[in-house]
C-alpha cells in the first residue's frame, strides 16, 4: 500500500481572473504522491502551493489537466461528491487554525466524526485518543479563545487526524507558531504519519518544516522546479 | 449536530441574538394581542346582538327588508299559525315595525316605531317598563336616540304615524325609560312602545313585521315568512370586524417587517463575518446545502426563542388583559360596532397557533434568503474570506 499512488496530477493548470487579467497559478504541474508520504510543497509566496493543495484536497477544481486523488478525478466531482471525499478521506490543517469558536476543544475534534455519523461512545473514544496523540487531554473542555497558538494548532491536528483519514493537507501549519511550538507540532505529525500511515502533504516556505520532510517539491511561478527525496529528514529527537 | 452548532452560534452571538429575539417576541405578543382584540370585538358584538336583537333567529314578513326603509310600509301581516304558536308559548316574540315621525322640541325626527310585548323574555331588553298603564303611550328609547332627540325620562313628545288605511294620526307619548344598550340597531331611530298599543294605533290587530325566536327553540318551516338564522344575521358584523381587522393588519405587517429586517440583517452580517468558518465547515466535509441549512436553522431558532420568550411574558400579560379588558371611549361607538365601555380580548388556540406558524414560517424564509448565497460560495474563497 505504501507504494500505491495516492495522488496523481497531470498537466495541472489553474488560472485565476484578477480584474481584467488572467493569472496562471499552476502551470502544467505533473506530480505523483504515494500513500504514506510526508511531503512538502515549498516555494515563495504566490508560487501556487496553496492552489495545488486546494485542488488535491477537492476544495477547488483545475482549469485544465487532471488531478486523480484516491482514484477519483477531482474535476469531475460534484459539490456533494467532493464534500463526501473530504469528509471521509481528507484532513485539513490551516495556518490560522480555523477552529469553531463556539465549540470546546473536545467538540471541535468531535465535529468530523459527527459528520460521519459515528455513535457517541465511539466518538468519545476516538476524540480522547486523538487528544492523547497531541497531548491535550487536559484541555478538552477549553474554548479556542482560551488556548495558545501552539495548543490551537494541536487541536487542529487532532481534528484533522481523528477520523484517521488517508491524506492530511496542511497549509502553512507553522506560519503562526514560534520555533518551539513548530517543532512540537511537526514531531506530532511525523509520529502520526509513522503510526497511522497517513499521508501528510504540506505547503510551506518555513525552513523548520522543510527539515522534517522526506520529500520536497519546489514550485516557482506555478511550475515544478525541483522534486527531491531527503534521506535524513529531521526527527522527534 | 446541526442544532447543537446552531444553538452554540446563537449563544455566541450574544447581544445580537438577545435583541433579535426580544424584537421578534414583541411582534409575537403584539400580533396576538391585536388579533385577540378583534376576536373579542367580534364575539362581544355578536353576543350583544344575539341577546338584544337577533335571539335564536328571526322570521321575517315576506316583504320586509331591513336594508330598505321603504319596505317597512308594507311589511306587516298576520303571523302564520306555526310561528304564532311559538309566540303563544313564549318561545318567540313578535315585533311590529311602523314608520313614524317624532316631534321633539319642535324638530322633526323620522323614526321606526317598534311594537314589542312588554312581557316577552326572548330579548334582553328592559321592555317591562312599558307595562305602565297611563293616558299617554309609554315609550322606551335608547341613549343614542334620546341624545339625538334631546329627550330624557318623563318627557312627553308627539308621535305621528299612518294606520293601515293610510290615515295620519298623532298622539303624545311619554318616555318611561332611557335604556343603555350596546346594540345600535335597537337604539338609533327606534321608539319602543307596547305591541298591542301599536297594533291598535295602526289598526293592525295580531300583525307583526318579524318574530324573534328564543335561542333554545328550534326553527320550523314556514311557507310565507322566511327564517333567518343567526349566522346569516351576524354576517354583517362579522364582515365589519373583518374590514377592521384588515385595517389592523397594516400595523402587524409593519411590526413583522421590522422584526424580519432585524433577522435579515443579522443573517447577512453573519454570513459576511463568518465566511472563514463557512469555508472550514466545507473543508471538514459539510456540503454547501448543509451549511445553508445550518444558517437557516440559526435564523429560524430566533423565531422559536422569540415564541418562548413571548410565552413567558406575553401569556401573563394577555391573560390579565383578557380578564380586565380595555376601557373604551365613546369614539368607538362611531366605528359602527357597539361594544359597551369595556372590550375583552379573546385569544383562541387556533389563532395563537396560526400566528406562531405564520411568524415562524416568515422567519425561516427570511433566514433562508440570505443564506442561499452560501451555495454560490467556493470553499477556497470562503477560507480566504472572500465574498460570494
Amino acid at each position: 500500500m505504501a507504494d500505491d499512488n495516492c495522488i496523481q496530477t497531470r498537466d495541472l493548470v489553474k488560472d485565476y481572473s484578477l480584474g481584467q487579467q488572467r493569472v496562471r497559478a499552476l502551470n502544467h504541474v505533473t506530480l505523483n504522491f504515494v500513500c504514506g508520504e510526508f511531503c512538502g510543497v515549498v516555494g515563495p509566496s504566490g508560487s501556487g502551493k496553496t492552489t495545488l493543495l486546494n485542488i488535491m484536497g477537492s476544495l477547488d477544481s483545475p482549469t485544465s489537466g487532471r488531478a486523480i486523488v484516491l482514484d477519483r478525478d477531482i474535476a469531475s466531482l460534484t459539490h456533494k461528491e467532493a464534500a463526501q471525499l473530504r469528509n471521509h478521506h481528507f484532513g485539513f490543517i490551516f495556518q490560522t487554525f480555523n477552529l469553531l469558536p463556539v465549540y470546546s476543544v473536545f467538540e471541535n475534534v468531535e465535529f468530523p466524526l459527527l459528520l460521519l455519523g459515528y455513535p457517541a461512545s465511539e466518538r468519545k473514544k476516538m476524540v480522547l485518543e486523538a487528544l492523547e496523540w497531541v497531548k491535550l487531554t487536559d484541555k478538552e473542555k477549553a474554548r479556542p479563545n482560551q488556548l495558545s497558538g501552539g495548543e490551537s494548532q494541536r487541536v487542529a491536528v487532532a481534528r484533522a487526524i481523528v477520523k484517521k483519514p488517508k491524506i492530511v493537507f496542511a497549509d502553512e501549519p507553522t506560519a503562526n507558531l514560534d520555533a518551539q511550538n513548530s517543532r512540537h507540532i511537526l514531531n506530532i505529525m511525523q509520529s502520526l504519519n509513522r503510526q497511522l500511515q497517513t499521508t501528510f502533504i504540506f505547503s510551506t516556505h518555513d525552513e523548520k518544516v522543510i527539515q522534517f520532510l522526506r520529500r520536497v517539491v519546489t514550485l516557482e511561478d506555478g511550475r515544478v522546479t525541483d522534486d527531491r527525496v531527503i534521506e535524513n529528514s529531521g526527527s522527534e529527537s | 449536530m446541526m442544532l447543537k452548532l446552531a444553538l452554540r452560534n446563537l449563544w455566541g452571538a450574544g447581544l445580537r441574538t438577545v435583541l433579535n429575539v426580544a424584537v421578534l417576541s414583541f411582534a409575537f405578543v403584539a400580533i396576538i394581542w391585536l388579533q385577540g382584540l378583534y376576536e373579542g370585538m367580534n364575539q362581544q358584538a355578536s353576543q350583544a346582538l344575539l341577546r338584544e336583537a337577533y335571539g335564536g333567529g328571526q322570521y321575517w314578513h315576506p316583504l320586509y327588508d331591513p336594508y330598505d326603509p321603504l319596505s317597512i310600509i308594507d311589511s306587516q301581516g298576520l303571523l302564520p299559525v306555526k310561528i304564532d304558536s311559538f309566540v303563544h308559548r313564549k318561545q318567540a316574540t313578535a315585533i311590529l315595525l311602523i314608520q313614524g315621525t317624532l316631534y321633539p322640541q319642535g324638530r322633526v325626527q323620522t323614526v321606526v316605531i317598534s311594537g314589542i310585548d312588554p312581557d316577552q323574555r326572548v330579548l334582553d331588553m328592559p321592555v317591562d317598563v312599558l307595562k305602565i298603564d297611563d293616558s299617554d303611550i309609554p315609550a322606551l328609547l335608547g341613549t343614542r336616540m334620546a341624545k339625538t332627540c334631546g329627550l330624557s325620562t318623563g318627557d312627553a313628545v308627539i308621535l305621528r304615524w299612518r294606520d293601515r288605511n293610510g290615515t295620519f294620526d298623532a298622539r303624545q307619548i311619554r318616555i318611561v325609560e332611557i335604556m343603555h344598550t350596546n346594540v345600535q340597531m335597537i337604539d338609533n331611530g327606534r321608539v319602543w312602545i307596547p305591541l298591542h298599543k301599536l297594533q291598535e294605533m295602526t289598526l293592525r290587530p295580531n300583525e307583526a313585521t318579524l318574530v324573534v325566536l328564543d335561542r333554545s327553540t328550534t326553527r320550523t318551516a314556514s311557507a310565507d315568512w322566511t327564517f333567518h338564522n343567526t349566522d346569516e344575521l351576524l354576517q354583517d358584523i362579522h364582515e365589519l370586524v373583518k374590514v377592521k381587522q384588515i385595517g389592523g393588519m397594516v400595523l402587524y405587517v409593519i411590526l413583522l417587517f421590522l422584526a424580519m429586517l432585524a433577522i435579515f440583517d443579522t443573517q447577512v452580517l453573519s454570513i459576511f463575518r463568518r465566511r472563514k468558518e463557512i469555508g472550514t465547515l466545507m473543508a471538514l466535509g459539510m456540503t454547501r446545502w448543509q451549511v445553508v441549512r445550518l444558517f437557516t436553522l440559526e435564523g429560524a431558532l430566533h423565531g422559536i426563542f422569540a415564541a418562548l420568550l413571548a410565552a413567558i411574558y406575553g401569556i401573563p400579560l394577555l391573560v390579565i388583559y383578557a380578564r380586565h379588558g380595555m376601557q373604551l371611549t365613546d369614539a368607538v361607538d362611531s366605528m359602527g360596532i357597539s361594544l359597551g365601555t369595556q372590550l375583552y380580548p379573546v385569544y383562541s388556540t387556533g389563532m395563537i397557533l396560526a400566528t406562531v406558524v405564520i411568524v415562524l414560517t416568515t422567519v425561516t424564509v427570511v433566514s433562508y434568503l440570505p443564506s442561499r448565497r452560501i451555495a454560490k460560495l467556493k470553499p477556497t474563497d470562503a477560507l480566504r474570506g472572500k465574498r460570494a
